[in-house]
This record gives C-alpha cells, sequence and structure tokens, in this order.
C-alpha cells in the first residue's frame, strides 16, 4: 500500500493508530487520583510531542542517514516560526499561507548554509553549523529586530494590516475556520479525554512526514545516504560525489524543521529568538540520540520521552513530593525529599542529562536498541540461539523497529 | 589611534580567558583525541571556587551588641566574620576582601580531582568511540554540571569582587602622551592578562623543559612509540587532563570579578571557544592562544560605533564569520599541524 511493502504498511498503520488515539492512551489515570499528574493527555504538551516528533524526525533524515551531526538545526525552526507569524501580520490567521513558506524559508536557507557546511565532514561540520545557528540567534535578537521583534518576540499586534482578515474570521490561528486551540472534552466515568483541534492538525502533518521519511529511509536515494554515513571514501572512489546527496539530505531535514517551527507558531502565533539558540539544537540531538539514531520510531519515542519529562518532572514540586514519601520516618522523608530535589521541579534538566550521558555511554542504539536487546533476551530463553554472536557482523537494527 | 589602542586592550580580557579555555580543550585533543564539550562546564566550575571561597571566608557569626542601637531602639545585631575575630579586624578584613586570588590556591587541587575523576571515570571509556560519541557524552556530562551549580548557587549571577585595591582603573593614554581619560583600563583586566599570560607560559614552559612535558610531546606525537618504551602514557595524559582542567578553571576563578559568575556562562565560553580552537587548528597549542587573543580582540574591534553604523550587527558575528572564512579557505586552521583532524 502507498508504495510500501507489507511489513512497513503494517508498521505504519500501527503508528497512525497509536497517533490518533493519544489523547486517550496518554490519559490513564482517572481525574483527581493520585497519580493523576502523570497523564499527559492535555493539548499542549500532546501538541509538542507532534511538533518535536516531526522536528526529531527531519534531524534524523540527517544524522541518522548521513551520520553528518548538525548543532545548528534549531536556526531552521526558529525560521519557520518567524515566517508563519509574518504571515498572520500580512495575511491573516489561517495557517494555510504559513507554513508552506516556512517550509520553502527554511529550505532556501537549508540550502545556503548545507552549502557552506558540507565542504567539511566530522566535527569540523558540527562546528559550522554552530557558528551558523549561533550566527541567526545573534542577528535576530540584535540587528534584525524589524523582522524578528527581538527579545520581545514577533506576534500579532492589532495595527497589523491583515489584509485578507474576514469579519467573522476567527482571531486565533485556525485551518479554514478550524481553530487550533478549540478542543472537546469528553467523560468517560472518572476518566477526561480533551481531544484538541490543533494535536490532530499537528499529527496528521506529523503522520505526513512520517510517511515521507519512510519513504526517504527505503528509497535508492536513502540507501545512498547510508553508504555516506558507513564509508564516504569508498564511495568517492567508485566515482560517485556525494555531496548533492548530503546536501539534499540537509535541505530536507532542514525543511522538516522549518515545517515544526512553523506549527509551533500555529499553535500560539508567537516567535521568539531563544528557539535558534543553540541549547534548542541540542535538545533534538539529545532527542534523536535517546530514542535510537537511524531507526524510523526512535527519534519521534525521544522526543516524546522528553517532552514528557520536561512537563511532568517539572511539574513535580514538594508537595507532592511530602505525599508521596509522607508515610516515611521524618528524618528520612526529608533526606529523600533532599534527594529527589535534585532530579524534580526546576532541576529536571539534570535528569535529562543524567538519562542522556546513560544512553550515550550504555546503549548507543537508543531506547529502541534497548528494547531489541530485553526482546533478544526474551527470545534466547526460549532456546533458539543457534547464531554464534561473536563471529557474525551485528545485524543492523531494522529501521521499522 | 587611541580608539583602536582603547579596543585592543578590551578585547585582551576575553581574548585570555578564550586562550586558557582553548589551550585547555588542545591540549586533550592533542592527547587523548577527545573532543571535550565539558571544557566550557570547567570554566564555570572555576569561577564558583572564587563565589565559594567568598562564602567560606565571609561566613560569620552574630553578636548583639549593646552600644549600637537599630532604628527600633533595639540593640543592634551585628554580624562579625569568623576570620575577622580569629585575625583581628584588619587582618581578617584584608583575608575576605583578597577572597578571589586566594581562591586560586583553593582551585589548583579541586579542578585537578575534578579532571582526574572525569577522566578515569569517564573519558576513558570513550577513546576507541567515534567523536560524535564522545561529543554526545560529554555534551550531557556538561548539562549535569550546570545544573547541579544551579541547584547549589541558584540561577542568577552571583556578584564576585576583587580586592579594593584593583578596583578603578589604570590611565594609559597619559603614559603614551594622549589626554588623561581616554585609554582607560581596569586594573583587574590588567590582571587578567597577566595571570593568563603567565599560566598559558607555564604551560608551555612544563611541556618544553620537564622529562614529564617531553613525554606527554612525544605521545602526542606517536602514542604506540612512547607506550613500547615502557612509558605509562595513559597515565601521564590522565595527568594532562587533569592540568588542563586546571588551567580552565584557574581562567574561571580569575575571571569571576569581571562577570558575575551565573550556570550558564561555561556554555557561553564553550562554544566560542571552540571557534577558537578550530580556527587555531585542531591540536596545535600555539594556534590555540593565538586565535584566542586573535579573536578577542576582533571582537572588541567589531563592537566599536563606526564599524558598527557601516556593518550593522557585525559585533555580534564576527566571530562566527572569521570562523567560517577561516575554516573554508585554510581547513587546517590558522596553525593545525598536517593530518590532525583534517577530515
Amino acid at each position: 500500500m502507498l508504495g510500501l511493502n507489507k511489513k512497513d504498511t503494517r508498521f505504519l498503520l500501527i503508528v497512525v493508530a497509536l497517533t490518533m488515539a493519544t489523547p486517550i492512551l496518554l490519559q490513564p489515570f482517572p481525574e483527581g487520583s493520585g497519580l493523576a499528574q502523570f497523564n499527559a493527555g492535555y493539548p499542549d504538551l500532546m501538541q509538542r510531542f507532534a511538533i518535536f516528533g516531526i522536528f526529531a524526525i527531519g534531524f534524523n533524515i540527517l544524522f541518522g542517514l548521513t551520520g553528518y551531526l548538525s548543532f545548528g538545526h534549531a536556526a531552521f525552526l526558529g525560521i519557520g516560526s518567524y515566517s508563519v507569524v509574518w504571515m498572520y501580520k500580512l495575511l491573516d490567521y489561517n495557517v494555510i499561507y504559513g507554513l508552506p513558506l516556512a517550509i520553502v524559508m527554511s529550505g532556501i536557507f537549508a540550502l545556503l548554509i548545507g552549502y557552506i557546511s558540507l565542504r567539511r565532514s566530522g566535527i569540523y561540520f558540527s562546528i559550522l553549523t554552530l557558528a551558523f545557528a549561533q550566527m541567526s540567534f545573534n542577528l535576530a535578537y540584535s540587528v534584525l529586530t524589524p523582522i524578528t521583534n527581538g527579545e520581545t518576540g514577533l506576534q500579532v499586534y492589532t495595527n497589523d494590516p491583515q489584509v485578507l482578515l474576514g469579519a467573522t474570521e476567527p482571531r486565533s490561528p485556525h485551518f479554514f475556520g478550524i481553530v487550533m486551540n478549540n478542543s472537546s472534552k469528553v467523560n468517560v466515568g472518572d476518566w477526561v479525554f480533551t481531544f484538541n483541534n490543533g494535536y490532530y492538525f499537528c499529527a496528521v502533518i506529523a503522520i505526513l512526514a512520517f510517511y515521507l521519511s519512510l519513504r526517504i529511509f527505503r528509497s535508492p536515494f536513502g540507501l545512498m545516504l547510508r553508504a555516506i554515513k558507513s564509508n564516504q571514501q569508498r564511495l568517492n572512489y567508485t566515482g560517485l560525489n556525494a555531496r548533492p546527496y548530503t546536501l539534499a539530505a540537509f535541505v530536507i531535514s532542514g525543511m522538516y524543521a522549518g515545517l515544526a517551527g512553523g506549527l509551533m507558531a500555529s499553535m500560539d502565533p508567537l516567535a521568539g529568538a531563544e528557539r535558534m539558540q543553540w541549547t534548542a539544537s541540542g535538545e533534538v540531538v539529545l532527542m534523536t540520540i535517546l530514542g535510537g539514531v537511524g531507526t524510523m520510531m526512535g527519534p519521534v519515542l525521544g522526543a516524546g520521552v522528553i517532552k514528557y519529562m520536561e512537563n511532568i518532572f517539572s511539574k513535580i514540586n514538594d508537595q507532592v513530593l511530602h505525599g508521596w514519601f509522607g508515610w516515611m520516618p521524618d528524618g528520612l522523608e526529608d533526606f529523600v525529599i533532599g534527594i529527589s530535589h535534585f532530579f524534580v521541579g526546576k532541576s529536571w534538566h539534570l535528569t535529562s542529562g543524567l538519562l542522556f550521558m546513560i544512553v550515550v555511554i550504555f546503549l548507543p542504539g537508543g531506547l529502541v536498541e534497548g528494547g531489541q536487546r530485553i526482546r533478544a533476551m526474551f527470545a534466547k530463553k526460549r532456546g533458539d540461539d543457534d547464531d554464534d554472536p561473536k563471529h557474525q557482523p551485528k545485524q543492523a537494527p531494522h529501521v521499522a523497529e | 589611534m587611541d580608539a583602536i589602542l582603547l579596543q585592543i586592550l578590551n578585547g585582551l580580557d576575553k581574548g585570555s580567558a578564550y586562550a586558557m579555555i582553548a589551550l585547555g580543550l588542545t591540549l586533550i585533543f592533542g592527547t587523548l583525541g577527545v573532543v571535550n564539550f565539558a571544557h566550557g562546564a570547567l570554566f564555570m566550575i572555576g569561577a564558583f571556587c572564587a563565589v565559594t571561597m567568598q562564602r567560606i571566608f565571609g561566613m560569620s557569626f552574630e553578636t548583639v551588641d549593646p552600644n549600637q542601637k537599630d532604628f527600633l531602639g533595639n540593640p543592634l545585631k551585628v554580624k562579625t566574620p569568623y576570620l575577622e575575630s580569629w585575625f583581628g579586624p584588619e587582618t581578617g578584613a584584608a583575608i575576605i576582601d583578597w577572597s578571589v586570588p586566594l581562591a586560586i590556591l583553593f582551585s589548583i587541587p579541586i579542578m585537578l580531582i575534578v579532571g582526574y575523576v572525569m577522566e578515569r571515570g569517564l573519558i576513558k571509556h570513550f577513546y576507541k568511540r567515534p567523536h560524535a560519541d564522545q561529543i554526545l557524552v560529554t555534551f550531557g556530562l556538561a548539562i549535569v554540571l550546570q545544573e547541579l551549580v544551579k541547584h547549589f548557587f541558584g540561577a542568577n549571577p552571583i556578584p564576585t569582587g576583587a580586592p579594593e585595591v584593583f578596583k578603578g582603573s589604570f590611565d594609559f593614554g597619559v603614559l603614551m602622551g594622549f589626554d588623561p581619560n581616554v585609554i582607560i583600563y581596569p586594573y583587574w583586566r590588567m590582571v587578567y592578562f597577566f595571570f593568563a599570560a603567565i599560566v598559558i607560559g607555564a604551560v608551555f614552559a612544563f611541556l618544553q623543559f620537564t622529562t614529564f612535558g617531553m613525554v606527554v610531546r612525544a605521545g602526542m606525537q606517536d602514542r604506540e612509540t612512547v607506550g613500547l618504551l615502557g612509558i605509562n602514557i595513559d597515565r601521564r595524559f590522565t595527568i594532562m587532563f587533569g592540568i588542563a582542567a586546571a588551567v580552565a578553571g584557574l581562567a574561571g576563578v580569575m575571571y569571576a570579578p569581571i562577570n558575575s559568575p551565573n550556570y550558564h556562562m561555561g556554555m557561553d565560553f564553550l562554544v566560542l571557544s571552540f571557534v577558537v580552537v578550530v580556527v587555531g587548528g585542531m591540536g596545535s597549542l600555539p594556534g590555540a592562544v593565538l586565535a584566542g587573543f586573535m579573536l578577542g580582540i576582533l571582537e572588541s574591534f567589531a563592537s566599536m560605533n563606526w564599524i558598527k553604523s557601516m556593518v550593522p550587527g557585525i559585533d555580534q558575528i564576527i566571530i562566527y564569520l572569521v570562523a567560517i572564512i577561516i575554516l573554508l579557505t585554510r581547513p587546517r586552521g590558522l596553525m593545525g599541524r598536517k593530518g590532525v583532524m583534517e577530515e
């Protein structure tokens, strides 16, 4: 179906089903119960899952397939956001004008930056992309204030032209009248499920993005990118010029980032320069590595885990901790809470940093590899281990896992 | 002319910091072949050593002074630092005043230990892994260290003063026949520059004139052969890592009065220091120092008003621009050795 083989079709259908059912799946605990704070089924967070999923999928096309580690992808995120907000300001709140522009603009920038950066590889490539991203960030913050509104961030004001704005049109981002912020709540017993328009809009785009990247992974082009990762020199010796391929991958992943940035502005009509800072680039690297580089599902998983932790861990405060550890003797309770302070609330970055280090050290293939190892462990217990792991090349993880 | 001189002077202190951090980065890269993204965090830890020292020296107890009254008429509570009660008010106050320079003594062992533990505990396992993995794991470590510091010291910058003697500025212009108050330069920045010069000189002298340094230099050239001669080169490289950490830490300690330490200062400097290393040439120690000062001075030149009015925004991007041009025209950097990380 859709040019995919049977296994991939099944995989895609599972992803579609999971994405569509996310508002239900992420709400496993009834409202008002002690565990309700672990629910992730509220619109803002789900939108983030989808948006950063797109960002990470795009980044994975570059890093996962070609092995070029870019530390400047946040620049495209910012460019996408600015494009969309400018379309709000000039035309109207319909996102249909902004999103294509976001993709095109970030594609143009990616072409320029990629053309220069890809002359070098390895750490030099990382530094060059980092330099470009920091340049964009610094410029957006200072000189380009007429375009980016500097520190305040770009937003829509009432005296903006908005030439297409009709009298009855919604005054917030919408897609032909479907307002992003609107959502319908469904009560099932104690559970409350929120079905948000914005989330479903992002989710549909994310599925399209995912499908596209699946096709790229399976295409001869994707195979070529993998060849670049495994041995670029040999590829050159066979008479192939690798640069057009890497440049294409860079531009594609830049466009994904631009799309993600545009969607961020579609959910919340704001664009700030801090979106372009290099910490934001680091975040997408983190997501991709955490989930599993070069796998289809890994980056999405990583994006989900990071964003979930960011939202949930940072919400845990003293009161919640006392609720959890109240049964302990007083001294012990204070001690445990003191220790927990390192990891929750404002310090959740420490948790993510540690998790990230652990993954890089012990699980270079990310969570996906972890899952495969666990499965392999169980498979072995069933007794079908006639393979000789030491004398066989390690099988590359199947990208559909 | 006077404006140019002033900008050179202004660039020196930032340039010194870049040079010291880049020197450490290059040492680590040259010896262990590891790209250390946590080096900025070491710089930050150094700066927080100064903060800690100031806090320790400032620890005080409260006494009720019956002779003084506060505005409500109650006896005033007076805080007396322990140091002042132990050594007498004058000596004690002087020690507290000098806490930043004294923190140097305290930070060297700490930074050596931090560096040693970091190398043995983490970096050691990454010699054979790809550079991307090294970047990633040290990046994670940098986040962890940064968050730990944030946890203990809070997110706000902590003002850390230089000794009273070094407050105020030196009038350079008078020395050179300009009008007074044209070229003035804060004393502490001068101190910082000379301090950096001494530290950098000491590192070079150590590598050049001691047997230990000779072995390390030989190991940088050909690690395997040195190992075959029966020298435990790994151990010496570990010590070099500690020294590189100490250099970054010292740069941080002395930088505290120039810019109040905050938890993300390491990251801010790290990005620029990497650019410096790449401009200077991966693996070249003189290149790192040269590029550090050069970029520091260029940055302050670019922030001159008439240049800014000619090319708006140039002060924000000059370093990156230079890095891009150099990387594209001289792939090895200014003084890079042949064959070191050319791809």
